[in-house]
């Protein structure tokens, strides 16, 4: 029981950081960004890259993994940047299908872009997470999952400062409330906007690195599922809200370790996807979302 | 002054004028109209699917000409959806996958000959559209993509877990269509000219399929029904505004691609003879997007035009498949940027039929009103600086 807690929590705090970007973006300028998943991806494979240019494998030092977690962050951020840059910024004003078909396709260009430089094989992670731990309350935790949590749960923690404490986090949640009237009041909008991307891309490729250390293989489709387990967690606890996203994450993974457990682990993505749909079809502002007016 | 103006009035004639031009007759002809040029186009089409078999009956041919028969009518159904309803479903293989495994599983367990599991096909995919679409049509767009996208994995996690399915390894041995004791197997003569191979009567059945497909997909999108999807893509609030019931616009446009898709989803499990959960990836819901997009979203031959690149390019270009999908990929953002409408856009009109606006007739002095009558209306004389503005 406990350790099914522990693990949908370790789980729930990938998807909640992949989230969180998922969130922002579309809390931002109304964009569901599908190439967020394969950012996710791509962290992992820019530290897989860089550890293997060192030569360096089979590694279990943390110091080094938050490294490679800085250098992955600000990697995938300004990959974020540029893909806002050419493929959604000269469509901002486009209807919103020409947008999303966008984002499909430089979803695809990720996936099969790295597929074609790094094969399509799963490669082994360089960093492995040693695997003693001690039992606590009847669950077994092993110290570099405490790590991983941790690493997760302080990121977070910026997060929440920028965006609530900072003069950027304002002109953030201005522009979420009216593009225009940020724009009015001197907010300088694209550079804001691209600073969204580069927090949650960056985000999303910490996750990335992450996950490669915590499952210890990676392969160029890793972000397709996440990428979708990450909007069930945006919806479930209310898209465009922060603290949704970080809630919908950890309760998604709990779900889904309750949900192998009960029904066996193949039908874990049903479940998860099944939840999107229910929450999308009876509450689809979220656990946490306010109610939102469309505007026409 | 009244009788200034009176003076002034005895110059300008009451009745409408006499128009200037002759009205133009529409025009008729292949070459002369848009219209006649796309139906001759359309029966040359035909003719080219009706003649393929007897120039190149090798099994290599047909079979590729059956898949890329298919991906026409699957690209039609999803044009019906996202290009004619705006709605974009990223979940679309998934009816592929239910008309396939539908009507495997009612060939193989249950025995059915194949004209009754069509049947079965059919009623299966419009209950797979109303289960699907109920919920998630009165979502917003973007909210329906994803959840289009996770129904799409729900089927095939389904049909790889589930026993009846087959699990991983899917269903094998589905047998060809049959009439009675003759089934396709048995080879067939016809004006003194062989068909041994099953697979060329694949080809026909498929090629009739989609003829009747494609035909029908574009005369629905001229009807009524059509009209009220193409009102709701543009504008759903001014569409609900002018009467129509966007709710049932969209299930239905969501119901009619779900039995294009599962018929070629029949017609695919047929012509194959087995299918695994394999087939039914995301790749091929965005691949069939794709050319959809390529080819130009509600127009019908755009869409042929992009489903056979999609289907065709690997096939004949074996350099190019190692590459394909990062070239889809790139293909998908630069056509969105550069030419949203398309290779070939819905509203194209054929190069030599183009015309510009006519120009209306220049001022002339005999189009100018006298120069008298302004002088008395407006009380002052004309200027030579009022002429010059006006000309």
């Amino acid at each position: 029981m406990m350790q099914l807690i522990w693990n949908g929590l370790i789980v729930g705090s990938f998807y909640a950081l992949v989230a969180l970007g998922y969130s922002m973006v579309y809390g931002i300028i109304k964009l569901l960004n599908f190439a967020h998943g394969d950012i996710y991806m791509l962290g992992a494979f820019v530290g897989f890259f860089t550890l293997s240019a060192f030569g360096i494998s089979n590694e279990t030092s943390i110091p080094l993994l938050l490294v490679v977690l800085l250098l992955s962050m600000v990697t995938t951020g300004l990959i974020g940047v540029g893909i806002e840059r050419i493929a959604y910024r000269p469509l901002r004003r486009s209807p919103r299908l020409a947008v999303l078909i966008t984002a499909i396709g430089v979803s695809f260009t990720l996936e099969y872009g790295v597929r074609q430089i790094f094969g399509p094989n799963p490669e082994a992670f360089p960093i492995r997470l040693e695997s003693s731990g001690f039992d606590v309350l009847g669950m077994r935790v092993t110290a570099s999952q405490i790590v991983l949590v941790v690493i997760a749960a302080v990121l977070m923690l910026v997060l929440a400062h920028i965006v609530e404490r900072t003069r950027q986090g304002r002109a953030m949640r201005a522009i979420a409330l009216d593009p225009t009237g940020a724009q009015l009041m001197g907010v300088n909008v694209d550079r804001v906007i691209a600073m969204v991307f580069f927090i949650g891309s960056a985000l999303a490729g910490a996750a990335g690195v992450m996950a490669g250390a915590y499952y210890g293989s990676i392969d160029f489709l890793m972000g397709f599922i996440i990428g979708l387990k990450a909007f069930t967690a945006a919806v479930i606890g209310g898209i465009g809200n922060l603290y949704g996203a970080m809630l919908g994450g950890v309760l998604l993974g709990m779900l889904e370790s309750f949900g192998s457990a009960w029904f066996g682990g193949e039908w874990r993505d049903v479940f998860a996807f099944g939840f999107l749909i229910l929450f999308l079809t009876l509450k689809p502002t979220g656990l946490l979302g306010a109610r939102v007016v469309e505007r026409m | 002054m009244v009788r200034d103006l009176d003076h002034a009035l005895k110059h300008v004639s009451l009745r409408a004028p006499a128009p200037r031009f002759e009205r133009p007759r529409p025009p008729r002809g292949v070459f002369t109209s848009q219209q006649g040029f796309m139906r001759a186009l359309g029966v040359g089409a035909v003719l080219l699917v009706a003649v393929l078999p007897f120039m190149d009956a090798s099994r290599y041919t047909m079979s590729i000409a059956t898949s890329a028969l298919i991906y026409v009518m699957l690209c039609m159904g999803l044009n019906v959806v996202v290009g004619y309803a705006g709605l974009l479903d990223l979940g679309y293989i998934a009816f592929f996958a239910v008309g396939a495994y539908i009507s495997g599983i009612f060939t193989t367990v249950l025995g059915w000959p194949m004209w009754a599991a069509l049947i079965a096909t059919i009623v299966a995919c419009v209950t797979a559209g109303i289960i699907i679409g109920a919920p998630t049509l009165r979502l917003r767009s973007d909210y329906l993509a994803i959840v289009t996208l996770g129904f799409g994995e729900i089927i095939r996690i389904t049909a790889n877990n589930l026993k009846i399915t087959g699990g991983p390894s899917g269903i094998h041995g589905i047998p060809t269509w049959s009439f009675g004791p003759w089934s396709f197997d048995d080879g067939f003569n016809l004006f003194g000219i062989d068909f041994p191979e099953r697979v060329v009567f694949y080809y026909f059945v498929a090629a009739v399929v989609i003829v009747v497909g494609v035909i029908g997909a574009g005369r629905l999108a001229k009807g009524r029904l059509g009209r009220a999807w193409k009102a709701v893509r543009d504008d759903e609030d001014a569409a609900e505004a002018m009467g129509i019931n966007t709710y049932i616009a969209k299930i239905s446009a969501y119901i009619i691609g779900a039995v294009w898709a599962g018929m070629a989803g029949q017609l695919m499990a047929t012509h194959l003879s087995a299918i695994s959960p394999n087939s039914f990836q995301f790749l091929y819901s965005a691949l069939i997007l794709m050319a959809v997009v390529l080819g130009g979203m509600g127009s019908t031959p755009g869409v042929i035009i992009g489903a056979l690149f999609v289907s065709l390019a690997p096939e004949l270009l074996r350099d190019f498949a190692e590459w394909r999908y990062l070239i889809f990929g790139v293909l998908l953002v630069v056509v969105m940027l550069f030419r949203p409408s398309g290779l070939w856009p819905a509203t194209a009109v054929l190069p030599w039929l183009r015309r510009t606006r006519p120009t209306p007739p220049a001022f002339t002095e005999a189009t100018a009103v006298p120069a008298s009558v302004m002088e008395s209306v407006d009380g002052t004389p004309t200027t030579d600086a009022h002429e010059g503005d006006r000309a």
